[in-house]
């Protein structure tokens, strides 16, 4: 009898001690905000164009780590899809076409001759990539510009262009050599998506 | 002798050298057309100091640098530029860049040379400075801006200098022709750079496969003031590579993602070095180099001294290359170079060798295989990687695992894909993968970019809002204050300055005063017939209330005179004639009812009507008069109203107008109510009144007077683009009666809008 109430109250005492040691860390250690949140935010193209009903990628990113479908984003397609799969260790699903199309990265481009001026294209532009003042020229900054597209709709004169990225001699890549070796049938399927991209 | 390590893996291709070694080394006559590229060396392209038209002489400069890592390049020989003009140049995509275009006159003037004879006597950073004004980048087929390399002792401390005379690749002879023929430069370059590094080993690296360019070399160096070590190599390949020699030649492996500057030592092509001599002691810029041309298509194959910018054309010309056996034409060596698409392609300062290939000599690629795990790739592979897993995750497009397997350190010497049993093209995977791994890294620091300036832009939007508020708050709080200093104001002169405040108490004293006196009258007239005892007490009370009344009575008609003549308030009148007519109406009401009941009371109702009636008929009067006078100044009161009036007219048709739009909408989009459907009919009216309402308000309106011919001009832009779009939904939908109608109201619209502004222009040109 005596033994099993020694062994109680030791082993009262010890859950305590660890009790008290849990405790505290969890006080100390507390993480501020959701650290997956960052994760996923840092994997989508941060173009913010809005194509997923959220306002821009950060929103995006909150509403996915709180169980939000992972393929709204069009700009970034099947690539970030798997990736965002990866991270959250779930299935990857092909994209919503519901929220648009993966389509080649563009760029904004004003015609700076039919442009009146309005600034309705600054405002509208999520990253600031856009240059002017009322009555006067606008520009568009191509090395900030995400192509998110925003900028097209607000303009009463339609005179913005989203025009594709053209191949440059400083962003060309050797194409993927075409394959015919497939060594089960699920390669397949890898390999044409190899060769594709 | 020094002794030799080893590295791990690589392969003994066949050499073909000897086919180049044959002639000597020969000049290539002065082409017609010189092609310079502005980028010919790695950083950014260098930016054209001429113009079209411009004459230039022999080593003029003609393009400068735009950034650290960038290189200066001059005229080959002296000429005119006629063209500044996007021209292919030798890269595996075939595409074009910016080059600078001379036609050489055969003159050969060369601008001034200035040379040093010692060029210890110089500053280093000057000495520097004349080596990257010779446009000198690293030969071996890098094109790294030398004289970055040779500044590299003022933050590293470098004691070792290699000098790499190992030229590996198959085929190419141009550094073995070089050290043969102009062993002097090298030494010479090797002590310039010497003097730039003050390195205490200088070490020298040839393969075993080129005994008489060691033997010259040896023989120099012997001659040199400095200690240079010429060591020779057994024939491996890439012992060329920069990673492979500097293990070769020290026994240290330069470590990943470093630079062999990091571990003190700097690898300098022989070619690079001679180059160096030349910008020194004579002042020369690079403007030509040696180059192999071979292969079985060339009759003459050999190594030609050729100028930068000359189109590979002529070159296959003079080494009488036969077109119709030429099936591929390769620019560097067979294993790292690449396949050119065509001949008019200039020889850059990194073009090293030209292979012109028959077919037997450069089969098509063998179909690959299936990968059978024998692990060949991976004995061969000179940075110790494991190609085979290298090769899964570039296939499957993981480049994650492939990044943690190291796939940056692969120099793409092409050895696995040589001894692979299967073909498969290892290496071009790996190129593929390590392209798309520096896209996503690209696309990863613009994403990073981006998302701070959205949030900055968050911020900047977030800030001003709330500055905004506290601005609106201020005001209010300054408007509070503002009021309530009125307040004080009025309280503390009320008494003596407002007369009418005055009146209305005086009023109210007498008023009380009068109700006061009722009251002791009843309690005496109560007292009296109650035959009370204290009637005398009342009696006091009664008179003294009576006194008070009169007194108070006096007080207002002081005040009443004292007020100034009020100005009839129409408003106030009109409200008082309506109160005096309803007054009359209900006692006429009354009266008829007691006298049809014949009640007592019917006699007193008569007398007062007739009262009532005469006050309504002043109050009638007063009104009357009071409008008359206000009249005058009612027409600029009026126009002012009826611009406001016009405004406020134009939106509650536009209200209507998109209400009924609405409720169209709804019932179209299936929602068939009663209720809406009332709603549209109800609107229909009420809307074509605002309407009507509006255009008669419009008509009375004045014609504007100065047409805004930037509202016009915008209008009309908006209208443009409104019949655009129509035409476009209209070219989409095919054939559709509503929407043709309404583009031909639109055309209409744009037209009329084009006609006034038109006529604005007009009328403001006019006078």
């Amino acid at each position: 009898m005596e033994s099993i109430l020694i062994a109680i109250i030791a082993l009262g005492c010890i859950a305590l001690v660890f009790g008290a040691i849990l405790g505290f860390a969890s006080v100390k250690f507390k993480v501020e905000g959701n650290p997956i949140v960052d994760q996923i935010d840092a994997l989508l193209p941060q173009t913010q164009c809005g194509q997923c009903s959220y306002p821009g990628c950060r929103p995006y990113a909150e509403a996915i780590a709180n169980g939000e479908a992972i393929n709204k984003c069009p700009p970034g397609g099947q690539s970030t899809i798997d990736a965002l799969a990866d991270l959250l260790d779930v299935e990857a699903i092909p994209l919503d076409a519901e929220h648009g199309q993966e389509q080649p990265k563009t760029v904004a481009f004003i015609r700076e001759a039919e442009c009146i001026g309005c600034t309705k294209c600054i405002q509208a532009c999520p990253v600031d990539a856009i240059l002017g003042a009322a009555k006067q020229m606008h520009t568009v900054i191509a090395s900030e510009c995400t192509g998110c597209d925003l900028c097209v709709e607000p303009c009463p004169v339609d005179c913005i262009d989203m025009l594709p990225i053209e191949p440059t001699l400083a962003n060309w890549n050797w194409p993927s050599p075409s394959s015919s070796e497939h060594i089960i049938a699920t390669d397949r399927g890898r390999g044409n998506a190899g060769s594709a991209a | 002798m020094s002794k030799i390590w080893s590295f791990h893996g690589g392969i003994h291709p066949p050499e073909n050298k000897q086919q180049s070694l044959q002639r000597p080394l020969e000049a290539l006559p002065l082409p017609s057309r010189l092609v310079l590229p502005l980028q010919q060396h790695i950083g950014a392209p260098a930016s054209p100091l001429v113009k079209v038209g411009d004459r230039v002489l022999k080593g003029q400069p003609i393009a400068e640098p735009t950034g650290f890592v960038s290189a200066y390049l001059h005229a080959p020989t002296s000429g005119t530029v006629v063209d500044l003009v996007d021209h292919s140049v030798p890269h595996p995509s075939g595409m074009t860049a910016p080059c600078v275009v001379i036609e050489p006159d055969g003159e050969e003037r060369w601008i001034e040379l200035q040379g040093v004879d010692d060029y210890r006597s110089l500053e280093k950073h000057e000495l520097a400075e004349r080596i990257r004004h010779a446009g000198i980048a690293g030969m071996g087929g890098a094109g790294f801006p030398t004289e970055i390399k040779l500044h590299l002792s003022d933050d590293h401390i470098i004691n070792t200098l290699i000098i790499n005379g190992v030229e590996c690749e198959p085929y190419i002879t141009a550094d073995d022709m070089l050290m043969r023929e102009r062993a002097d430069e090298i030494i010479g370059g090797i002590e310039i750079a010497a003097h730039l590094l003050t390195p205490t080993h200088v070490l020298m690296g040839i393969e075993d496969n080129k005994p008489e360019a060691a033997r010259a070399m040896t023989e120099a160096a012997r001659r040199s003031r400095i200690d240079i070590e010429v060591v020779v190599v057994p024939t491996k390949y890439p012992s060329g590579g920069e990673r492979q020699l500097v293990k070769l030649l020290t026994g240290v492996e330069v470590p990943s993602g470093k630079i062999p500057a990091d571990i003190g030592i700097v690898v300098q092509n022989v070619g690079t070095l001679a180059a160096v001599y030349n910008a020194v002691h004579f002042g020369k810029p690079l403007i030509s180099r040696i180059t192999t041309i071979t292969g079985e298509a060339a009759s003459r194959p050999g190594n030609r001294e050729v100028l930068i910018g000359t189109p590979i054309s002529d070159l296959l010309a003079h080494a009488g290359v036969d077109p119709n056996r030429l099936t591929r034409l390769v620019m560097g060596g067979p294993m790292m170079g690449y396949a050119l698409g065509n001949a008019n392609v200039p020889l850059i300062k990194t073009s090293n060798c030209i292979i012109a290939g028959a077919a037997d000599e450069f089969p098509p690629a063998p179909p690959a295989q299936n990968c059978i795990r024998c692990g060949a790739c991976e004995q061969v592979c000179p940075a110790e990687l494991l190609p085979q897993q290298l090769h899964w995750f570039a296939k499957g497009r993981e480049y994650d695992k492939a990044l943690n397997f190291n796939l940056l350190d692969c120099i793409e010497c092409g050895a696995c894909s040589y001894v692979c049993p299967s073909n498969i093209p290892l290496v071009q995977y790996y190129r593929h993968a390590k392209g798309e791994i520096r896209r996503e890294q690209a696309e990863q620091r613009k994403a990073e970019q981006a998302r701070i300036r959205f949030e900055a832009r968050n911020e900047r939007l977030e800030r001003e809002k709330t500055e905004k508020e506290a601005r609106r708050k201020a005001r209010a709080e300054a408007a509070a204050k503002a009021q309530a200093a009125k307040k004080d104001d009025a309280v503390t002169s009320a008494p003596k300055a407002d007369p009418e405040a005055a009146l209305k108490a005086a009023k109210t004293a007498a008023a009380v005063a009068r109700t006061k006196l009722k009251k002791a009258e009843k309690a005496l007239q109560i007292a009296r017939d109650s035959g009370e005892s204290d009637l005398a007490a009342l009696e006091a009370e009664v008179s003294a209330q009576q006194q008070k009344v009169a007194a108070s009575e006096a007080a207002l008609k002081a005040a009443e005179s004292t007020a100034p003549a009020k100005t009839p308030d129409i408003k106030e009148l009109k409200l008082a004639a309506a109160t005096a007519r309803t007054k009359v109406t209900k006692t006429e009401k009354a009266l008829a009812d007691a006298e049809a009941k014949a009640l007592p009371s019917a006699e007193k109702l008569r007398s007062s009507l007739a009262t009532l009636r005469s006050k309504a008929d002043a109050a009638q009067h007063a009104l009357a008069a009071a409008e008359q006078s206000a009249r005058p100044a009612a027409p600029a009161e009026a126009t002012a109203a009826a611009t406001a009036d016009l405004k406020q007219l134009k939106s509650n048709a536009a209200i209507l107008r998109t209400k009924l739009k609405k409720a169209r909408k709804a019932i179209e989009a299936g929602d068939s109510s009663a209720e809406l459907a009332q709603q549209v009919t109800e609107l229909e009216p009420q809307l074509a009144s605002a309407e009507q309402a509006l255009a008669a308000a419009q008509a009375q309106q004045p014609p504007h007077t100065g047409p805004d011919l930037k509202a016009l001009k915008s209008a009309v832009a908006i209208a443009r683009t409104k019949v655009k779009k129509a035409q476009k939904a209209l070219d989409e939908a095919g054939d559709n009666d509503d929407l043709r109608a309404e583009l031909a109201q639109l055309q209409q619209q744009a037209a009329a809008a084009d006609a006034a502004l038109e006529a604005a222009q007009q009328a403001t040109e006019s006078p």
